[in-house]
């Protein structure tokens, strides 16, 4: 394969995990908690995407829009349910609840839609490719890949720098006392960045159903993937987990075509590396610590 | 609760008449058990006592030290191949072979235990859980390590066989002993290591590790060493777990083998060998027993098989085990943070005062 083949594939996957990194950021970066569920969250929602398309028929279209409104509310839910009861959680409890979550999830899809890999289309094609400039050739997966990542991005840019809510959820994060003072109601921020989240990894795993499998463990690999890329950027900036992706997926893509028996481990390997020398991601921007 | 009045009294080992007198009652159990169970709750109770020497390493490291590891299921897939490929290629004897793997075991504990001196929280986690992948992948892609058709355990012989000793073990009655013994030295050496000098530093490590380094404990040294000893544990549990199976490939330690371990000592009680005990059994129980045929549950069965048919696949009903576990994770975090342990520390404190 060419070398512009591996950077333009590279890319677009790095955007994939970038994007889906995005989905476990939003939710680090107002409530502090490693959402290990993300994965699965998103994965369930592509199920109910395929139910509707499958089983009832629906267009492409309104499927996709149902399970927008499953994903949003199974992340609010999730936080309602099972996270906001949690007294006085360490980070160790966070990361037991969410696993918790995942497990709950995991053995519902495959109970529901059974383990076996599923039949499912999308209107963008992985096959179909474009070669605007000679050298380059792009699929329509990819362009596909870019624009959406962009759109996010973009909105969500605005959206933490100039609408309410946005500051609101900066705020919750940088102070949950202060915010709850200022007349902030955290708990509906936090709910609220969970189903965002929810949101965000749906479509990220939309993208990545149409380059992989369907069943219920396909976001198991992706979601360790993206969570590496978060960490990379450093957890709490959007921009260094879009930058961390695109690493990753570069990484992987190269390592990948020089090694393919090793491809799913090198990236994680040089990002352990990584982190031996940056203990807290390449982007972050403070590391406090107290006795 | 009582109040300690002297050093002696700290380090004893039985705390009291009563604890004195359950303890042998239970040795006494586990070793006549063998008389009133079948075959198959051998095997299970041998599965059992294997994750319980992991789980006791593991809350060495997660609930004494502080560290969170997601990759304990690699030391366990060291521990395993370690002591079968000693034994097969090498021709080492069973002992020598399970405590030199579990050293090598060890030793890649005290390399996890390196970037662990600057990575905390998730940055530790996801560490650990690169880990475990890269342990799963490595082993999956090596000829050595049988790839990915996997590795069958030779004869279970205890003796030496280069000196004529041969003492094979075959049936799960005689691994059982075997592996009880086992289980009673590694715990009762847990135990006494959280009495040590290493056990307190490790405690002193988790509540604030800045507040170690300056009170003198040398934070390079212990953490690293923290890692070892689960390591160990791991690893001699691996060699174990590797006899009980009989056969096992690099599938069998993925990544949910490491969160089943962490969710172990999380139900079980963070910080306590006792609660990492129970929460072993329970979880193992819970894993590989109670959801096996579930139309033999009393009351609820027959309505679980018939909402599965309704609604839902009925080849997926094997699932309830995945969605029973996430429930009690998310229970006993919820509820009851401190797991078995402080269910336990409730109901004497309750029964301490009861009239009033």
């Amino acid at each position: 394969m060419p070398f512009e083949q591996l950077l333009v594939e590279g890319l677009a996957m790095g955007a994939c995990y970038g994007l889906f990194g995005l989905a476990v950021v939003m939710i680090y970066k107002t409530s502090e908690v490693i959402n290990f569920a993300a994965g699965e969250m998103a994965m369930f929602s592509t199920f109910i995407v395929f139910h509707m398309l499958t089983f009832y028929h629906w267009p492409f279209w309104a499927a996709l829009l149902a399970a927008f409104i499953f994903a949003a509310v199974l992340g609010a839910l999730v936080q309602y349910i099972f996270l906001r009861p949690a007294k006085n959680p360490t980070l160790l409890s966070l990361i037991v609840i969410t696993l918790g979550v995942e497990m709950l999830l995991m053995g519902f899809a495959s109970w529901k839609w059974g383990a076996e890999q599923q039949e499912f289309s999308l209107p963008i094609s992985y096959m179909v490719t474009y070669e605007p400039i000679k050298g380059f050739v792009i699929s329509q997966w990819a362009v596909a890949v870019f624009i959406i990542a962009a759109i996010i991005m973009a909105f969500l840019y605005t959206f933490f720098n100039k609408t309410n809510l946005g500051t609101a959820m900066r705020a919750t994060q940088q102070n949950k006392h202060a915010a709850k003072i200022m007349g902030i109601n955290t708990d509906r921020v936090f709910a609220f960045s969970w189903g965002f989240s929810s949101v965000i990894g749906l479509v990220a795993a939309v993208l990545l159903t149409t380059k992989t499998i369907l069943d219920p463990q396909f976001m198991l690999e992706p979601f360790l993937k993206a969570f590496a890329a978060a960490v990379l950027g450093g957890l709490m900036s959007i921009p260094g987990v879009l930058i961390g992706g695109a690493i990753m997926g570069l990484l992987e893509n190269f390592f990948g075509y020089a090694w393919p028996a090793w491809k799913p481990i090198t990236a994680f390997v040089v990002i352990v590396l990584v982190l031996c020398i940056r203990p807290s991601g390449l982007f972050a921007k403070h590391w406090v610590k107290k006795v | 609760m009582d109040m300690k009045r002297a050093y002696y009294e700290d380090i004893e080992l039985f705390k009291s008449g009563t604890i004195l007198f359950w303890t042998i009652v239970l040795m006494v159990g586990l070793f006549t058990l063998p008389l009133f169970s079948s075959n198959y709750y051998l095997y299970l109770f041998n599965l059992i006592m294997v994750h319980v020497i992991l789980a006791v390493g593991l809350n060495i490291l997660v609930g004494s030290t502080g560290q969170i590891s997601l990759g304990h299921a690699g030391f366990f897939a060291i521990g395993a191949y370690a002591t079968v490929l000693l034994m097969t290629k090498l021709g080492i004897p069973f002992f020598p072979a399970l405590i030199l793997a579990a050293f090598i075991s060890a030793f890649f504990g005290f390399i996890l235990g390196l970037p662990a001196l600057r990575l905390e929280g998730p940055y530790l986690t996801i560490a650990t859980l690169a880990f475990g992948l890269a342990i799963m992948h490595i082993i999956g892609h090596m000829e050595l390590f049988g790839g990915r058709s996997g590795l069958r355990a030779p004869a279970m012989n205890i003796g030496i066989a280069q000196l004529g000793w041969n003492c094979t073990l075959t049936t799960d009655l005689s691994k059982y002993y075997l592996i009880l013994i086992i289980t009673i030295v590694m715990v009762l050496g847990a135990i006494n290591i959280l009495k040590t000098k290493v056990g307190r530093a490790f405690v002193a490590i988790r509540d604030s590790d800045i507040a170690a380094e300056v009170i003198g404990i040398n934070l390079t040294i212990y953490k690293t060493l923290s890692f070892a000893v689960s390591a160990f544990y791991a690893g001699i549990a691996g060699g174990l777990f590797a006899f009980v199976l009989g056969f096992f490939d690099p599938i069998t330690f993925n990544f949910f083998l490491s969160i089943y371990f962490l969710v172990m000592i999380v139900v079980g009680g963070l910080g306590s060998i006792m609660g990492s005990i129970a929460g072993a059994a329970f979880i193992t129980y819970l894993m590989y027993a109670l959801f096996k045929n579930i139309s033999d549950i009393p009351y609820i069965g027959d309505f679980i098989v018939n909402i599965s048919q309704r609604w839902l696949s009925i080849t997926g009903i094997d699932n309830l085990s995945a969605i029973a576990l996430g429930l009690v994770m998310i229970g006993i975090m919820i509820f009851e943070p401190m797991g078995f342990f402080g269910i336990w520390i409730r109901i004497k404190k309750y029964w301490k005062a009861w009239p009033f």
